[in-house]
């Protein structure tokens, strides 16, 4: 494809690089045009700031204070270790702490791109949750019976496997949606919770697959060939994994699919407008079920980095609670479904649930156990936020089209 | 006999009675499977077998008289009573009884079913005047939470019901702001909602009771004006009185309320308003309906009932409150709405068939605990049931669910 965007391109996109002509813009229109695309970066920290405010106000307002509060879990993120000041022991902590940090963030990476894929052909991808699940049964599956593979080739054909189960069953929705019309919001939702009681099943007490622990819910472990090799920290203590370099690469992988390939230029045609991009010849079936599939080998993606990274074996109570898909949603709509956006989304919320987890904040400071419910609060209100910023754009798009009636009127 | 009179006697005569016998089909269908259940538990192979060509012929029947989909449920009912009564068979009589004490399930099935079907008349109402609401598990979970609490702080459970729908209400008043005024995505305000009343509710939770939790019946802290009362209708050990003898009162109201949104969504010329603003809102607003103020009742109405449901949860039948009380009961309400096919009466009866999978669930592992298989011994795959139901009736395999037609577009006015 060439550089020119497709009519469609929603106006926040990825913010495309700027033509240094001139280091000013020259007419009005175009000074509009690049605040509006420096609004793509500005709403986004707006919503999250104003987010932060309204869980502080909660803080505040239970008798907490909220400084002290926000500095514990800064604290607790590992994010401090970019302050040189920071020495000692204390440095030593922030590194565990941004490990873990890192880690949450190669996961929430992975399934915000699974909502942001399928949001670029119009699909709202629910089942990210579920689709990682699916990921991460196979991947304990590949990880724990295949053992006496070597190292490299276990790694590849559990992450592999992993992948593809991911776009499977995310195929499913996109199946259902281009054959019957199912929406896929809630053949996705319906998806979700199969999934959860399937594990509950495959893992639980009596499961097919329940390790070798008898009296406890839990599934076999992963062979240590299959386990993603650790390069920051100690690999007992869940040092950082290789996973979050294939996380990258998969953004990277992300904005070349959407950008520079035929695939992404007719997901986001029928994304804009699927009658429009029928009636240009692109197969709306097609893309609705290649969207879905890619988008669940993401969260597929996923689970594998989870389970063969850190995790190394799953639970029935930690199915049952655990909401890293869901989280993914509030990325990729904080990020506006771009690859960059969705890194920094990803690296917010990560920190944020690492920063508030029982393990990292400091409890004599804040309780983490609400600290964790402060955390839902403020994703709960960015994802509200965003869904009011699309009035914004809106409101935007208007003064936009003065501008150019202005702009024509009077040619420079 | 001229060829038309042939013609005619073949077409008209299963025309008249295709539907008659499509339906007497599907009863024959579930007959095959039930006989081999309690009370009965036929043990010969040949009666299901039998009963199950019988309804498949039924249903053909009615296929070729016209009754497409009545043919079709009979053969679905032949096939899937013919299968389970085969498998009931090989299941002995005392593991049957242990698990279909028709009585106590039923009894059960209504328990579970109950907060569904507040949920799911919340989901109707939302839907059918256009707007989609996935938040209605975190209306429920506020529900849930603010019910106990307002039921504690008050010493009186109708103060804490109330409370519980204001709560349920304010939710759905966020939801109906972004969506209808804002123009947001409803699925994503949807999500929010969801988000933030896990959020909410959990930090109110641990802030107001800690690690020691919701007052509870076994240490006196919770009094039982406190709780919704059962109604005792009779404490005979008769069927009947097994399966309504004492039911809490929340579940008559549910009834109650199943009854009343039916009268009200389809038999007033105000549900009839609130259902055009969810056909063609367009439409609506010309004849001079306030599709706004229409939408954001309904929302509110649906947040309201949702938030019922969830005070049942703890008011009615735990006595506690835990962080994500609800665990998807929320999404399993919207299941039955789709299922039900936006009806109070079709969502009513998807709430009793969730709720009767809820039962089976967890009369079934104890009653087959020294079983071989696996599948029985887990409640797991009982628990998917609804889930897997629903997503073939999206599916349209059986009947497709059709949503209203403007269902999820925001309208804005001109």
């Amino acid at each position: 494809m060439s550089e020119q965007q497709p009519a469609g391109e929603r106006p926040t996109a990825a913010p495309s690089p700027q033509q240094p002509e001139s280091p000013y813009p020259r007419t009005f229109v175009a000074r509009l045009s690049a605040r509006y695309r420096v609004g793509g970066v500005v709403t986004p920290i707006f919503t999250t700031i104003v987010a932060f405010l309204a869980g502080g106000i909660v803080v505040g307002a239970t008798g907490h204070n909220p400084l002290s509060t926000y500095r514990a879990i800064f604290n607790g993120t590992g994010l401090n270790w970019f302050f040189p000041w920071v020495l000692g022991g204390d440095r030593a902590t922030a590194a565990t702490n941004l490990q873990q940090t890192l880690i949450l963030t190669t996961t929430l990476i992975l399934t915000g791109l699974a909502v942001a894929f399928a949001f670029r052909c119009g699909l709202f991808n629910i089942g990210g949750q579920g689709q990682y699940f699916v990921g991460s049964y196979v991947a304990i599956f590949v990880g724990s019976s295949w053992a006496g593979l070597a190292g490299p080739a276990h790694i590849f054909l559990a992450v592999t496997f992993a992948a593809l189960a991911g776009a499977a069953y995310g195929g499913i929705a996109g199946f259902l949606k281009a054959t019957t019309g199912a929406h896929e919001v809630i053949s996705t939702i319906m998806l979700n919770w199969i999934a959860i009681w399937v594990g509950n099943y495959f893992f639980g007490l009596a499961g097919p697959f329940q390790g070798p622990d008898q009296f406890n819910p839990i599934s076999s472990t992963v062979a240590d060939s299959a386990k993603l090799p650790v390069f920051w920290g100690d690999p007992q203590l869940q040092g950082l994994h290789v996973g979050i370099f294939i996380a990258l690469g998969m953004l990277v992988v992300f904005w070349i699919v959407l950008n520079r390939t035929t695939l992404g230029y007719e997901v986001k045609a029928v994304g804009f407008n699927p009658d429009a991009a029928e009636y240009g010849g692109i197969s709306v079936k097609k893309n609705y079920f290649l969207a879905m599939a890619i988008s669940g080998g993401f969260a597929g993606l996923a689970g594998a980095m989870d389970i063969l990274g850190w995790e190394f074996n799953i639970s029935t109570p930690q199915i049952l609670f655990s909401n890293i898909g869901f989280i993914g949603i509030a990325v990729a709509l904080l990020g506006r479904n771009t690859a960059i956006g969705t890194l920094f989304g990803a690296l917010l919320f990560g920190a944020l649930y690492v920063g508030t987890s029982t393990r990292q904040l400091d409890a004599s400071v804040f309780d983490p156990q609400l600290a964790s419910n402060l955390t839902l609060i403020i994703q709960g209100l960015v994802v509200l936020f965003v869904g009011a910023d699309l009035l914004i754009i809106g409101f935007w798009e208007k003064i936009q089209k003065g501008a150019k009636a202005v702009a024509r009127k009077a040619p420079a | 006999m001229s060829t038309v009179e042939l013609k005619a006697r073949l077409t008209d005569w299963p025309v008249a009675r295709a539907k008659e016998v499509a339906i007497a089909g599907i009863l024959v269908g579930v007959l095959a499977g039930w006989l081999s259940m309690p009370p009965a538990t036929v043990r010969t192979a040949a009666l299901p077998i039998v009963l199950g060509l019988v309804a498949a012929l039924a249903g053909a029947y009615g296929i070729v008289g016209g009754e497409r989909r009545l043919g079709w449920g009979a053969i679905a009912a032949a096939l899937a009573g013919t299968a389970l009564g085969l498998l009931f068979q090989h299941s002995s009589v005392g593991h049957l009884e242990a698990a279909f004490a028709w009585g106590t399930l039923l009894a059960a099935t209504l328990r579970y079913a109950t907060p569904l079907t507040f949920g799911a008349l919340g989901g109707i109402f939302s839907e059918r005047s256009g707007v989609v609401n996935i938040g209605l598990e975190g209306m429920m979970l506020a529900g849930a939470f603010f019910g106990i609490w307002g039921a504690d702080k008050t010493g009186n459970w109708i103060l804490g019901v109330l409370i519980a729908m204001l709560a349920g209400g304010a939710f759905a008043l966020v939801h109906a702001f972004f969506s209808i005024h804002l123009r947001a995505d409803q699925i994503v305000s949807g999500t929010a909602i969801n988000f933030l009343s896990l959020g909410l509710t959990g930090y109110l939770f641990i802030q107001v009771y800690g690690s020691n939790g919701t007052p509870s019946l076994s240490t006196g802290s919770w009094v039982t004006g406190e709780s919704v009362p059962d109604v005792t209708i009779s404490n005979s050990g008769n069927f009947f009185a097994q399966v309504f003898g004492q039911l809490n009162l929340m579940i008559w109201i549910g009834i109650g309320l199943v009854i009343l949104t039916y009268l009200f969504l389809f038999r007033t010329s105000f549900g009839l308003r609130l259902r055009a603003c969810g056909e063609h809102p367009r439409a609506a607003d010309t004849v001079g309906i306030d599709v706004y103020k229409m939408r954001y009742s309904a929302v509110v109405m649906s947040g309201v009932l949702a938030a019922m449901g969830g005070a049942y949860l703890t008011v009615g039948f735990t006595h506690s409150f835990n962080q994500n009380l609800t665990a998807g009961r929320g999404f399993i309400a919207l299941a039955a709405v789709i299922f039900g096919k936006w009806r109070p009466f079709g969502a009513f009866a998807a709430a009793l068939l969730f709720g009767f999978s809820t039962a089976l669930a967890y009369t079934i592992p104890p009653a087959y605990s020294d079983a071989a298989s696996s599948v029985l011994r887990s409640s797991s795959l009982f628990q998917a049931l609804p889930y897997v139901l629903t997503l073939i009736a999206v599916a349209g395999v059986i009947g497709r669910s059709i949503p209203p037609a403007a269902d999820g577009r925001p309208y804005k006015r001109q």
